[in-house]
């Protein structure tokens, strides 16, 4: 796991059951929702944050009905507009928790735009992005993030359209945090639902998550403990890009290129491979790439979970804060100011 | 300093009530820079005042063209004035083009003051007049007292060892032209030389150049012999003792949204997306900051009012302000404001459509849009300002409104307004109406459980917001039960929400004035009643049509939705009633529909605001057939 997992103390005046609201989740049975749910109550408590301080808000799709399960505040807005809601509510009370609950329709979709311009503002928000690669709510037609070929209710000869690419799209969009995980790994799942916390600026965590009804098993690779271990790297900042069953499969980079290595079988050591580092934008662009289609015809590269980049940077809400103090540095300007105004004029 | 209150030689001076001029010239003339300052002179000397200023949408149209025209009109005036004059008096046309796209509104018998080196062949081809025409020597001109004054070339005598380059001499005919016109006005020069020593503070030789050209006018109308049988005019001051300030609608707007915010004790938030005619209110509150005002430009009109609605779930006074295109983009948050039930002030300031249409022209054509532009039944109250500083008024009341029935607001507002300026008496703020935010207070774990659709008497439900103990709940776009707020598919309870949120809006008819009526007998044959910003025209027309003797009189609405309670007492008290929209009809539908009478409407869309002549000729048209 990571380094920052042992700063945490485990909050002792709330547990996970506090988080859970009086509402029957709706989801599908065997749906990824589930389990993501149940790990963003487990990892509330360890945060040390009051429920009357954290809210949730989301857009429309399955992954959006979640804040109505969590006993926080919430708000269940309009479709693709989870962000700029969000946005709006930590910049007016930047004391709050804020959390995103969105899908890959939702944010990389209709709210597209809201995407790409929410990371590069970077507010302190905590964005859970259910990738599914199918739109589950209006019953199965295909998503930004579906695969070339995917044949779907509205692409029954199979999607033509290239994917989007959420870790590029987010990296590229001056992200300032992302992180990859999986519905099915709730321990590893929570670990870096609690780095995306703690993380300050816009973190954004896509999960890998199964839809059972209209897109079953499209992470299937990266599931099943057969494939599992050969087709997953699982990222530990300082740590060697080290894979497979028998962890004897490594990542080296030539040049830019980066290349799938036996270490038994060249004799190379864990010294030889790419060290992961987070702080890294072009590692972390590169790691992005490995789960680009484009870039390989079989899946040759192990898919990244993890945290790829972490930047600490200015967030925006405190950014306009600090310029709302030096504004008001002489002091707090008055309605009598207000109303005079700066060049008013007196008739005698 | 020079003098300037007396002049050399005896040159007769006239009093008169009112006058309009217009500045007009290419967009690099500098026109709205001198028509400003004269309305600053007149304003801060104590006249009534009312300014507009009328540029093309492009920001460098062709130079010399009608396109490239840009004009600043006002009317100063000893006694209240409401427009900037249905037609000016005087005009100022530093070329061809200017003189060409305007003189169809001065006056017959108005006065021309023409720069002369903008109707060269070059700039007279470019104004589009036919080969060898000019209008200042062909008679065309024979109905206006014309004076050809040779700017240029007597801005660069009077310069000519100012050590400025010659492009920057030439920049300042501008203030040459300034300084004959307050010549002719027996206007002082000292404010205009002060605003120029603090522009250009770190710039002295460029402060001193604009003042010498602005003084080579004033003498220059003194010495010369053209002025001699027009003589100058004196337009005696008379306002009323006092501090005052000079406004436009879109200023008075972002300071009324401070004003409400402080008066309420919450923190002010605008979400918004620039756009012409409304982005100065965004340009003004981002200047705020030493208010504690919060400004976000979003990536687009979806996350200014959706970022907004966020700020007020977690209890801001939150505002966005756009014009119509944005507002179409609004249209679907502004149902999960009706649905949410938080409070919201939406600011339009209409322009010309449909598209993109005349962005830089005003209409009133977005009214029906503001009141039924959203899909499923969403109602919210719609208020309309009349004038720019109305447009304060207008904007406090769309933010108590707001906050105290937890809805949504429309407030409309329009591009004559939002860029035209009036004096206005600095306000107390004893005199702002209170605005009292109806917080839900933390709950004790053994207290009954919070229920946020629970509702008041006025069918308000409280503002519970982030960070109160005990009232965390879910809400949302779906329909709700009523008083949990859980999501409901229920039917009775659907059509239950339904009725309860239109009543909670109906409602508000009890907490705002009564219609009155602005001038005239309350009782006649013919009420012209108006909105918005056709309220100069209607009110002079009106006063004219009283002169004469008619039995007429006007009211103009603020509150559109809900009306106010006795209006249709107020219908009914008169044989006519003439609704003035610049739509082909909006209101009158409203009235038709909700007091089942049948006005007479009277449309005029095009991008240019009624002017009182036509008023008046309605209601002269109208009065004879009663």
């Amino acid at each position: 796991m990571t380094d920052n997992d042992t700063i945490i103390i485990a909050s002792p005046v709330h547990t996970a059951k506090d988080f859970a609201s009086d509402q029957e989740p709706k989801w599908c049975p065997g749906c990824g929702d589930h389990a993501v749910l149940q790990q963003l109550k487990n990892v509330m408590p360890e945060l040390d944050v009051a429920p009357e301080n954290v809210v949730f808000v989301s857009g429309i799709g399955c992954s959006s009905r979640l804040p109505y399960y969590m006993a926080t505040y919430g708000v269940h807005g309009i479709h693709g507009r989870a962000l700029p809601m969000a946005t709006g509510l930590k910049v007016s009370r930047p004391e709050l928790s804020v959390w995103v609950a969105t899908g890959d329709g939702d944010a990389l979709s209709i709210g597209g735009n809201h995407f790409i311009h929410t990371l590069r503002r970077n507010p302190d928000l905590n964005v859970v992005l259910f990738n599914n690669e199918i739109y589950g709510l209006t019953k199965g037609q295909y998503s930004p993030t579906s695969k070339i070929g995917l044949r779907t209710i509205t692409s029954p000869s199979g999607v033509i359209d290239q994917p989007f690419n959420t870790a590029a799209l987010t990296i590229g969009s001056g992200g300032s945090f992302f992180a990859r995980a999986f519905d099915r790994d709730g321990k590893y799942l929570r670990s870096i639902l609690k780095r995306a916390a703690l993380h300050k600026g816009t973190s954004l965590v896509e999960i890998y998550q199964n839809c059972p009804i209209f897109n079953n098993a499209a992470f299937e690779a990266f599931a099943t403990p057969d494939k599992k271990a050969d087709n997953t790297v699982y990222l530990e900042q300082s740590k060697p890009l080290v894979f497979g069953k028998d962890k004897n499969k490594g990542i080296r980079l030539d040049g830019f290129t980066p290349v799938v290595v036996d270490l038994d079988k060249e004799g190379l050591s864990t010294s030889d491979l790419w060290v992961h580092n987070e702080a890294d934008i072009n590692k972390a662009s590169i790691l992005a790439r490995f789960a680009d289609d484009r870039a390989q015809t079989e899946e040759v590269l192990p898919r990244p979970f993890g945290v790829f980049y972490a930047e600490e940077r200015v967030t925006y809400e405190d950014a306009l804060t600090d310029q709302i103090r030096e504004a008001q540095k002489n002091g707090i300007a008055t309605l009598e100011d207000l109303l005079k105004g700066e060049s008013s004029y007196v008739i005698k | 300093m020079t003098d300037t209150n007396k002049s050399t030689r005896q040159v007769n001076v006239t009093s008169k009530t009112s006058v309009s001029v217009l500045f007009a010239g290419d967009s690099g003339d500098g026109m709205q820079l001198t028509g400003t300052q004269f309305a600053n002179t007149v304003a801060v000397r104590g006249s009534e005042l009312n300014t507009f200023p009328n540029f093309p949408s492009e920001i460098r149209a062709p130079a010399g063209t009608i396109a490239g025209v840009s004009g600043f009109q006002l009317q100063f005036s000893s006694k209240p004035v409401y427009t900037p004059g249905a037609r000016f008096d005087v005009m100022v046309a530093m070329n061809s083009a200017a003189l060409k796209a305007n003189l169809k509104d001065l006056h017959r018998g108005g006065i021309i003051i023409a720069g002369t080196e903008g109707f060269d062949e070059k700039n007279l081809k470019l104004a589009g007049y036919p080969e060898g025409a000019n209008p200042l020597e062909d008679g065309t001109l024979d109905n206006y007292i014309v004076f050809p004054v040779p700017v240029l070339q007597l801005t660069r005598e009077a310069l000519k060892e100012s050590g400025l380059s010659s492009k920057e001499i030439d920049r300042c005919k501008n203030m040459f032209v300034l300084g004959l016109l307050y010549w002719l006005y027996t206007l002082p020069l000292e404010g205009t030389i002060e605003t120029l020593q603090a522009k250009f503070q770190k710039n002295i030789q460029m402060a001193e150049a604009n003042i010498k050209a602005m003084k080579a006018g004033y003498f220059f109308g003194d010495e010369t012999e053209l002025f001699a049988n027009l003589g100058r005019f004196d337009i005696a001051p008379q306002k009323q003792h006092g501090t005052y300030r000079r406004v436009t609608g879109n200023e008075a707007c972002a300071i009324a949204l401070t004003a409400a915010a402080k008066k309420s004790g919450l923190e002010l938030f605008l979400g918004s997306y620039p756009i012409t005619p409304a982005t100065e209110i965004l340009q003004t509150l981002a200047k705020k900051k030493k208010y504690g005002v919060k400004t976000f430009q979003a990536e687009d009109e979806i996350a200014g009012i959706v970022s907004s609605i966020g700020a007020a779930y977690g209890g801001a006074l939150a505002a966005t302000n756009t014009s119509g295109p944005g507002l179409a983009l609004k249209t679907e948050a502004l149902g999960l404001a009706v649905i949410l039930e938080v409070p919201l002030v939406v600011i339009n300031v209409q322009r010309g459509g449909p598209s993109t249409g005349l962005p830089t022209k005003p209409e009133q054509s977005d009214l029906f849009m503001a009141m039924y532009g959203r899909h499923g039944e969403a109602p919210l109250p719609v208020i309309a300002a009349r004038s720019p500083v109305d447009c304060f008024y207008t904007t406090y009341e769309a933010a108590r409104i707001a906050v105290e029935h937890m809805t949504p607001v429309i407030c409309l507002s329009d591009g004559y307004l939002a860029l035209s300026s009036e004096p206005w008496k600095v306000e107390s703020p004893d005199n702002l109406s209170d605005i009292k935010p109806r917080f839900q207070q933390a709950r004790k774990p053994e207290d009954p459980p919070y229920l946020p659709y629970k509702r008041d008497d006025r069918q308000v439900r409280s503002w519970a917001i982030p960070g109160t103990k005990g009232l965390e709940h879910r809400i949302g776009g779906l329909e709700k039960q009523n008083e949990t707020g859980n999501v409901s598919h229920d039917p009775e309870n659907h059509e239950l929400m339904t009725k309860l949120r239109a009543e909670k809006i109906a409602r508000i008819a009890d907490t705002i004035p009564l219609q009155s009526i602005d001038n005239g007998p309350l009782k006649g044959d013919l009420l012209v009643l108006g909105w918005g910003s056709s309220y100069g025209a209607i009110k002079t027309a009106v006063e004219q049509a009283l002169e004469k003797g008619y039995r007429v009189a006007h009211a103009h609405l603020r509150y559109i939705h809900p009306f106010p309670k006795n209006l249709e007492e107020i219908l009914g008290s008169f044989k006519q009633v003439l609704i003035p929209e610049m739509n082909s009809g909006q209101l009158i539908h409203l009235i038709r529909d909700t007091f089942l009478i049948a006005p007479v409407g009277y449309s005029k869309v095009q991008g240019v605001p009624f002017n009182e002549m036509e008023i008046l000729a309605k209601i002269t048209d109208l009065i004879k057939e009663i």
